[in-house]
């Protein structure tokens, strides 16, 4: 199967699943997400056509959630926390360690693919600041070490 | 005798190596020819003491903690499993001093259960609340809840009771109770707590709710941040669904009620209910002007109560002992018990359920134990980013919607953030305003212009530029968002803003008689 058939497929079972639901529009995109990593541009108009609404209002609402993406993102992702409580706990120090480690900014990925690198405002691990997500693994009180041997460890095991 | 075994699920637990730490308990019993009841538990919500393991005795469960993996050998070494004295021995859970002062009705059962264990929810007194409201009208249901003195626990503080009469005297051919699970606010993490640790008691607030005012369906909208509540929501649906205790006809009282979970995807302003429903209802969260409220035109333009996890979850036990047992604790018309988490730069941080009127220090010193840096406790911010900053003077006020309000300050969700005296709150500032203008919906003008135009006059500020002219430019700002914002997250960033600027001018470069000026 090719990557477009995949896609297509993935794209059109999101859709056969989620579609009669009242509100599918997050239900659908969140099952394109969860399986290829983001939205492809292709699946505006499939999903516009479906849900009978314009190809703009799709648009708009993957480009008004953080969390939607419309390109691939690496194998891994890692989210450090910017919120308040993580801030007190030295969050920004660790957020320059993550960027100087992989050589990105926030929104970025690294040039093997392996790791994209996104800010996140609060994981609800706050007793544990600072906080990361690597995938969809939350890690607290986490020191540059670790941070460090967490890259490490994605990059190798990829 | 199988000896019981007690390692959390909760994911603060597993973001500190609890899952590690069940293997090598699992892996140690094996080797050792030893047969042990692993049971995965929420959380106590003593996290500095995570992972806390504990073991049942004849004489109650023992805890040991903070345990990793290389400690399990030795603990079953020193006969951990008959309570036996240890480095990490803990004695008995339930007389750890942070725990014992506490007053936890809604948390009554969290991390003392298996979560996803129906027949431990009921062993716990669970689902007796479902039972006596199926026995009763709907009004009577809507007025224990109205006499219990219950306000919304999601920040605003509105009273639950008054919301769910609106809606059941709405007439309609259907209604939606929703959930807001989208626990965006930093420091906060109750309502994760509950979804992971005890969703049982979500799952039966929210049908209570559904059989009081005639609504067949709900929504619990959750947070993409959140996948471990996430998955333990789902299996706890499930469990209540084969059970008989979610569906059509539940416990054979010819009532029904569907539960679903929905993603968020993101958006911090999806909080607010009105933005909540549209990115429900598949549209982008943009805040809607209210009139008409949800409780009248709320999800797909029907009658809705929405409420916070939190305020949903205090609905089984209001139901099962009587609005007046919840209504006895409390201060002033603050009644019942607050889950207050402590988060930030403290030493014991955690889950502190308590009736309103404990005050801020004893929460920071008593249960908090001072700062984790050790340094002096300089500025907490109660309520999440948009919570004012409170500086020491304040500390001794009691956690009570009217006297924080009477500070210019808000309890919010109950999160309190400790910040050292290492804080520069000028940047804390600046930060209040970016946040605004990351997660802004863009509706109105006040907070999507206000809040990019705001970090760039603190930067001046920062920066000395125009020094005089700016503060007070900062504070025409602020009051332009704080009057004419939409919703809250316009309307309450000055808050943190004004308060860092009013109790901390010395960090925007103003003296004391400059700030009087």
């Amino acid at each position: 199967m090719t990557l477009q058939d995949r896609t297509r497929d993935v794209i059109e079972a999101s859709i056969t699943s989620n579609k009669d639901k009242p509100g599918a529009l997050l239900p659908i995109l969140h099952g394109i997400q969860d399986n290829i990593g983001y939205i492809p541009p292709e699946a505006v108009p499939v999903i516009a056509s479906e849900l009978n609404l314009s190809r703009a209002e799709v648009h708009g609402v993957i480009s008004f959630y953080h969390y939607f993406r419309e390109t691939p993102p690496g194998k891994h992702t890692l989210q450090i926390c910017q919120a308040e409580s993580c801030q007190a706990m030295g969050s920004a120090a660790l957020t320059e360690h993550a960027k100087a480690l992989l050589h990105i900014d926030f929104h970025q990925t690294t040039g093997d693919q392996a790791v994209s690198l996104e800010p996140v405002y609060c994981l609800g691990n706050c007793a544990c600041s600072p906080a990361i997500m690597l995938d969809d693994e939350v890690y607290g009180r986490v020191t540059p070490t670790q941070l460090a041997q967490l890259i490490d460890q994605a990059r190798k095991g990829q | 005798m199988r000896i019981k075994i007690y390692v959390p699920r909760d994911s603060s637990a597993i973001s500190l190596g609890a899952n590690r730490v069940a293997s090598a308990i699992s892996a140690e019993a094996e080797k050792r020819g030893i047969s042990i009841d692993l049971i995965r538990n929420g959380s106590r919500g003593m996290f500095w003491l995570e992972t806390l393991v504990e073991v049942a005795t004849p004489q109650g469960r023992v805890a040991y903690g903070p345990v990793n993996p290389e400690d399990v050998a030795g603990l079953f070494e020193s006969d951990f499993l008959n309570g036996a004295t240890h480095p990490l021995h803990l004695g008995l859970t339930d007389d750890i001093p942070f725990l014992k002062k506490q007053e936890r009705l809604t948390f009554a059962r969290v991390g003392i259960t298996d979560p996803v264990s129906l027949t431990d929810y009921v062993a716990h007194a669970g689902y007796r609340g479902l039972k006596r409201a199926l026995g009763l009208s709907g009004a009577d249901i809507v007025k224990e809840v109205t006499d219990s003195g219950l306000r919304g626990r999601g920040g605003a503080a509105f009273p639950t009771g008054i919301k769910w009469n609106t809606v059941l005297n709405t007439a309609a051919d259907q209604k939606y109770i929703v959930c807001n699970a989208d626990e965006g606010d930093s420091g906060t993490y109750s309502d994760r707590m509950i979804m992971e640790d005890d969703p049982f008691v979500l799952i039966e607030g929210m049908t209570i709710a559904g059989i009081a005012v005639g609504a067949t369906q709900g929504y619990i909208y959750l947070r993409s941040e959140y996948p471990h509540a996430l998955q333990a929501l789902n299996e706890a649906i499930d469990v209540a669904v084969a059970n008989n205790y979610l569906g059509t006809d539940i416990l054979g009282s010819g009532k029904t009620f569907h539960l679903e979970v929905r993603r968020g995807a993101g958006a911090y302003v999806c909080g607010e209910e009105t933005s909540l429903l549209e990115s429900l209802e598949g549209k982008r969260g943009i805040v809607r002007f209210k009139p008409p409220l949800p409780a009248i035109e709320g999800l797909f333009g029907k009658p809705t109560i929405i409420n916070n996890v939190i305020s949903l979850a205090s609905v089984p036990i209001i139901l099962d002992k009587g609005s007046a047992f919840y209504r006895d604790y409390g201060m002033g018309r603050s009644r019942g018990t607050l889950p207050i988490q402590l988060a930030g730069n403290l030493k014991h941080c955690g889950l502190v359920e308590k009736a309103f009127g404990v005050t801020l220090r004893e929460l920071l010193y008593d249960y908090g134990g001072g700062s984790a840096s050790g340094r002096p406790i300089r500025a907490v911010q109660v309520g999440g980013p948009l919570g004012a900053f409170l500086p020491e003077s304040q500390f001794d006020t009691p956690l009570d919607y009217e006297a924080f309000a009477a500070l210019w300050a808000v309890l919010g969700h109950g999160g309190i953030v400790a910040f050292d005296d290492t804080v520069n709150m000028a940047k804390m500032a600046r930060y209040a305003m970016e946040f605004c203008a990351i997660e802004s919906c863009g509706k109105c003008t006040p907070c999507r212009i206000g809040s990019t135009r705001g970090v760039e006059v603190v930067d001046k500020i920062i920066a000395g530029t125009d020094h005089a002219v700016n503060v007070q430019l900062l504070r025409d700002l602020s009051d332009t968002m704080l009057n004419g914002s939409l919703c809250a997250l316009g309307g309450m960033t000055p808050y943190p803003v004004l308060s860092a600027l009013n109790h901390f001018p010395e960090d925007f470069g103003l003296n004391n008689k400059q700030q009087a000026a």
